[in-house]
């Protein structure tokens, strides 16, 4: 007799596992992720409930929000905005994280829609969202203009967009290819090109272009003595991040 | 995955109860397992134990709500007074360090509280609270944090799951080693007898620290004309005096106590405790997190036992408050980790100090002797130093967690 087959090979779910841990392991492969995370977390969750007057206290503030996080990864954001009550979609261009992250999200009891998928043909589907998380991608893409008119298309009108990115100054060089890729090995090696780097009056310049209108923007400083990031009001030589909003048409 | 709360504590003495109405502050729900039957935790007869809540202590319990029932049944000290002396001496020499509320701007550095009184309002604010379970006469069988979440099967057989475990039970913590969170630490060699006296003159809000050879002795003003005393002396000693009928125990004290308070007399029981250092080598674990005792045990020498159980208690409550906001998993390690970041330094920095200087106080080297008049004639002299000194003991130092800011 035979019996019916899964689809599923439990090899592959093994090694999606593992690769989840290891998305999700605080002091491996994604640390420098982990540990900027607090702080863009701190800053997107602020941004949302001021625009669409949300309660952090409450459970669950951000029903009823359809949200994109593009570049998901492991879902390191997705799975936050997923607890806060939204509906997620994440998008990653790799293949390879879409088991991975959905592995995960599973093993956190939450439903996220994930899709091998980029920003470009999300938004010639005519997808729409409230809120676009657009977290260090920007600076890997080919055309950031074409890029963000995209995530301009995937916003509902009075949407928002969180855009962060690297700053372009002998600074960031030093920080985050020399620091980061290889005296820290944070990150592997030819992670970033430098001359593709934005400076925040480029990126409010391209985002303007691209149809939206920039509202805030601030710096993500590292702390050596505390070994934490921080948000600064002023200091946007390295990583830094923008909140731009899809102005609803006036009648 | 469903949860029967958000937080389990293993606890109910004051850290555990602490833990949990600063979780429901915060959003968080929180189920309180404690072995003691219910019957025992709200007695109301004076026992003899009380406390010296640090100023940062008591802006958490207003926090928390619970100072204004509090405040009524609080002594604040207004002074303190730290000599050296030797037994049979009397305790004032001529060296000593005066600290007097009126120098730093807070107001008074402490305030004594009977152990029924925050035991009896912290109870009763987790009654009241809807967001507060508490199992008493409950005990932990079996464990487990390594799937994801917490889970503990009790002593009943009922079995509850929620998203972090915290221990709050103490030095010798079970959490902890079930949990496989091996300890360091060391027997200091001495024991703290424990106990309150009536005494026939007032003793004006002022409390005294006297450095003995054998180890200090600590007389600390409650409401009226009573004192907390915590004396510590060598274990045999204090195995000695424990053995004394109340009389016999009272006339070993009065030569160390000295004359300043008139006569005096015993007021509720005597207790005896064992002292030692026992810091767990990790405050965290995934879905794990330990505060207090269970933490760090530590020599009671500046009554920042307690202080430094409640300074967990926010510090976690800080954390996972923030972490709740931001949609992370609050029994992630990536969340405790800043948990465990943040208290590990504090606490190794409190431990030491407070272990360096009973080193150097129970000690009867005359050389030793006159170095410790020189740094209490020298702190005397420097009122900087005197006001960082107070801050310190006020718990008004370091990062102070949110229900600490006042």
């Amino acid at each position: 007799m035979q019996t019916a087959q899964s689809t599923v090979d439990p090899a592959e779910v093994a090694k999606f596992e593992a690769m989840a841990a290891e998305w999700w392991d605080p002091k491996g492969k994604f640390k420098p992720l982990h540990m900027l995370n607090p702080c863009r977390l701190s800053y997107i969750t602020r941004q949302i409930a001021a625009e669409f007057n949300r309660d952090l206290q409450q459970d669950l503030p951000f029903q009823g929000l359809r949200l994109l996080d593009i570049g998901c990864g492991g879902g390191l954001l997705a799975e936050p905005m997923a607890r806060l009550g939204a509906t997620v979609v994440g998008a990653d261009a790799a293949e390879r994280n879409i088991p991975v992250a959905r592995v995960h999200a599973q093993q956190s009891g939450l439903e996220i829609d994930y899709r091998h998928t980029t920003a470009e043909a999300l938004a010639a589907a005519g997808e729409q969202f409230d809120v676009v998380l657009n977290m260090e991608v920007v600076e890997h893409v080919a055309d950031p203009l074409a890029y963000l008119t995209a995530c301009q298309q995937l916003l509902k009108p009075g949407g928002l967009m969180v855009c962060s990115t690297i700053n372009r100054n002998a600074k960031s060089f030093a920080m985050a290819i020399i620091g980061a890729e290889y005296v820290m090995r944070w990150l592997p090696k030819g992670t970033h090109e430098w001359n593709k780097f934005i400076t925040p009056d480029e990126l409010f310049d391209l985002i303007r272009n691209a149809g939206l209108a920039p509202v805030d923007r601030k710096g993500f400083v590292f702390n050596p003595i505390t070994w934490q990031w921080a948000l600064s009001d002023r200091d946007l030589s390295v990583n830094y991040v923008t909140a731009s909003i899809k102005e609803a048409p006036t009648a | 995955m469903t949860y029967d709360s958000d937080l389990l504590i293993i606890g109910g003495g004051l850290n555990g109860p602490a833990m949990a109405l600063a979780a429901a502050h915060a959003g968080l729900s929180a189920t309180v397992i404690d072995a003691q039957p219910a019957a025992g935790l709200l007695r109301d007869d004076f026992d003899g134990r009380a406390y010296a809540l640090a100023l940062s202590s008591v802006r958490m319990l207003r926090a928390l709500g619970l100072w204004d029932e509090l405040a009524q049944h609080a002594q604040p000290m207004l002074e303190i007074k730290v000599s050296d002396g030797r037994a049979g001496e009397g305790p004032l020499m001529p060296f000593f360090l005066h600290f007097d509320h009126g120098e730093i701007e807070e107001g008074p550095m402490g305030h004594m509280m009977e152990d029924r009184f925050l035991r009896r309002a912290l109870n009763a604010a987790m009654q009241k609270s809807g967001a507060i379970t508490v199992l008493n006469g409950e005990t932990v069988t079996e464990q487990n944090t390594t799937s994801g979440h917490a889970e503990v099967t009790l002593a009943s057989g009922r079995q509850l799951r929620a998203r972090l475990l915290v221990g709050a039970d103490g030095r010798k913590s079970g959490t902890a080693s079930r949990a496989g969170i091996g300890r360091i630490g060391w027997d200091y060699g001495q024991t703290a007898l424990v106990c309150a006296i009536q005494h026939d003159l007032p003793h004006n809000g002022v409390a005294h620290q006297f450095f003995m050879p054998p180890g200090p002795l600590a007389i600390l003003p409650l409401p009226g004309n009573r004192s907390s005393i915590v004396w510590s002396e060598t274990h045999e000693t204090a195995q000695r005096f424990m053995g004394l009928d109340d009389a016999a125990f009272l006339q070993m004290l009065r030569p160390r106590f000295g004359d300043f308070l008139g006569d005096i007399s015993l007021a509720g029981q005597r207790f005896s405790y064992p002292l030692g250092l026992t810091v767990a080598k990790a405050f965290a674990a995934a879905n794990l997190a330990l505060v207090g005792d269970a933490a760090h045990g530590m020599h009671p020498i500046a009554g920042q036992g307690l202080n430094a159980g409640l300074r967990d208690v926010a510090a976690l409550a800080h954390v996972l408050r923030d972490a709740r906001h931001c949609g992370e998993d609050i029994g992630s390690i990536a969340v405790l980790e800043r948990y465990q970041q943040w208290r590990r330094f504090d606490t190794a920095t409190l431990s030491l100090t407070t272990d360096l200087t009973n080193k150097l106080f129970s000690n009867d080297n005359p050389l030793l002797r006159a170095v410790r008049g020189i740094g209490m004639g020298a702190v005397n002299a420097l009122p900087a130093l005197r006001r960082g000194l107070m801050r310190e003991a006020a718990g008004l130092t370091g990062d102070l967690p949110a229900l600490m800011r006042g």
